[in-house]
């Protein structure tokens, strides 16, 4: 696809969803964090795909089933190019960010030995978290965190000290879905690779505000949702570097994944189909590479620009509430606004945000550990795409004040 | 002494003069503050439902053959919702609080707070008033 210039309008008519209205109301849509809309580009090619292409792939000679692979093989490396990574193969499809991380977890550790340690930080969503505390409990591994300052910025310092030759694993999050806090990833890998550690980025809530390079980020592992980027659920990617790939054991086992099988024993495949046991997401996949394309097409600077102005305008705005307390105030955050305001609850305020046709996430949003560390049961959390405009923004904090007026 | 349904027709009644959402919530705001609140001692951890969401507690006790109820939340549209469930069930025979329907939060609109998935407290609160209305039932 070409590359067009940034018009806002334009981009919104792309997005059927967008169109709609809730409640009597025009749909202001500010829970991209939990799930992003789709193009109709997106929603096209699954229609497409189920109506003249359906086969199984991998595994059939006749021209359906060779189409449907083709398609497939060639999202994967639509995928591979946006990731800039060196080998499709290092393209492993997932059933989103949850599965990709319960792979590593199972796979990478199967390798690991009683007393080895992985480091995770305190600001993970809870799908870093448990796949973890279930590999220390299963093979007796020790799990350490990184602190996080009452900004919400990971504390480096003590990150350092906790690395050692014990540490076998850095997994975080490149961007936290409840605080928008933006991690400097390239130091944690780099440290992390100083003590031989290995270095997964939980990457659901980057790939979709920052350009992604997983060769210059030099991570061994980068976890993201399919969903989140405009693309379909029940699918998403792990990327892992080859080396670290073919030195784990397969992770579950089936059809694709197989070179030979008998009723003793099995030889595996070679990547990627090592770790895609069964028939996959098929349709999905392929939708997945056509959202890659899509935003391919898209001026990704003029993007995160109006995501800066968003952010900006809309934190301005919200600062003029009375009562307004903010959660996650890094230096470097995507458009991820988390807030409380005194006096009301977060599931009042969402109840009747959305009467009014607006759509905001409240609740601990699946990181609890962060609602512990500020001592508060949730947040209302308002997440904005680059198809949200500073018109969105304004009714948005009108009927905020309205809300907080009927509440208080 | 009105009947459920009875209570419940009034409510339906009352509820459908309004046709805008956020009059709706209004009333259902005031109802809230109105809610007959359980005592503060009685405020513990296992009168405590976690949803989450939203907290409810809820208190269960029988008078004169009627149950009696009591209740508080953290968030108002949840006190205001109990404050409603309160006003049917409340000083009504166990067996009639255990057999209840509650059709009318679907006739006024507000079933998206009894979903499950919703996870603000309401369904288990619900759950737990009958059961104590069970309990008293048989003994
Ligand atoms: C930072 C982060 N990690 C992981 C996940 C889990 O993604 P999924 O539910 O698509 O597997 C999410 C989703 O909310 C997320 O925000």
């Amino acid at each position: 696809m070409e590359k067009v210039a940034f018009n806002i309008e334009q981009i919104r008519s792309q997005f059927p969803t967008l169109a709609r209205t809730v409640n009597g109301k025009a749909l202001i849509y500010f829970d991209n964090g939990a799930t992003s809309q789709k193009p109709q580009v997106v929603i096209d090619r699954i229609n497409e795909y189920y109506t003249l292409e359906n086969a199984n792939i991998h595994r059939g000679v006749h021209t359906l089933s060779q189409e449907a692979t083709t398609a497939y093989e060639e999202a994967r490396i639509s995928i591979q190019h946006y990731l800039g990574a060196q080998h499709a193969h290092e393209i492993i499809f997932t059933k989103g960010t949850t599965d990709s991380i319960n792979l590593v977890a199972f796979s990478f550790g199967e390798l690991l030995q009683k007393g080895d340690e992985i480091i995770i930080s305190a600001m993970e969503h809870h799908s870093n978290i448990v796949p973890w505390q279930m590999l220390c409990e299963r093979k007796e591994c020790k799990l350490k965190f990184i602190p996080m300052s009452p900004k919400g910025e990971l504390d480096l310092e003590t990150y350092k000290e906790l690395l050692s030759s014990k540490t076998k694993l850095v997994a975080v999050t490149h961007v936290s879905n409840a605080l928008g806090t933006v991690n400097d990833v390239n130091s944690i890998i780099s440290l992390a690779h100083n003590v031989g550690a290995k270095v997964l980025i939980d990457g659901a809530q980057s790939i979709q505000h920052m350009p992604i390079n997983v060769q210059d980020l030099d991570c061994d592992f980068y976890t993201f949702s399919g969903h989140k980027l405009f693309g379909p659920t029940g699918v998403g990617v792990l990327y892992g570097k080859e080396v670290t790939l073919n030195s784990m054991p397969p992770y579950q086992g089936g059809g694709d994944m197989i070179k030979e099988v008998t009723l003793e024993k099995t030889t595996y495949n070679s990547l990627p189909h090592k770790f895609e046991a069964g028939t996959p997401h098929i349709a999905g996949g392929i939708a997945l590479g056509t959202a890659f394309e899509y935003l391919n097409s898209l001026d990704m600077e003029a993007l995160q620009q109006h995501e800066k102005e968003l952010l900006d305008y809309a934190t301005g705005q919200l600062q003029r509430i009375d009562g307004i307390q903010f959660y996650g105030e890094a230096d470097y955050k995507v458009s991820v606004i988390s807030f409380l305001i005194e006096g009301t609850h977060p599931y009042d305020v969402g109840t009747l945000l959305d009467k009014m046709g607006i759509a905001v996430r409240t609740g601990h949003h699946c990181t609890q550990p962060i609602m512990d560390f500020f001592k508060i049961p949730g947040t209302i959390r308002a997440s904005f795409a680059f198809y949200n405009t500073k018109e969105e923004v304004d009714i948005f904090i009108y009927a905020l004040q309205r809300a907080v007026r009927m509440l208080k | 002494m009105k009947s459920i349904q009875e209570i419940e027709r009034e409510i339906i009644d009352e509820f459908s003069i309004y046709d805008d959402w956020m009059d709706k919530y209004e009333y259902i705001i005031e109802i809230g503050k109105d809610l007959p609140l359980i005592d503060p001692s009685k405020k513990s951890d296992d009168k405590l439902i976690k949803g989450c969401q939203s907290r409810v507690w809820v208190d269960a006790e029988k008078k004169d053959g009627k149950m009696i109820f009591t209740a508080d939340s953290d968030a108002i549209i949840t006190k205001g919702i109990i404050g409603l469930l309160i006003r049917v069930l409340s000083h009504q025979t166990p067996e009639k609080v255990a057999k209840a329907e509650l059709g009318f939060i679907k006739e006024i609109g507000l079933q998206e707070h009894l979903s499950p998935t919703r996870s603000n407290g309401l369904v288990s609160m619900i759950q737990q008033m009958k059961l104590a209305a069970i309990k008293q039932s048989t003994l």
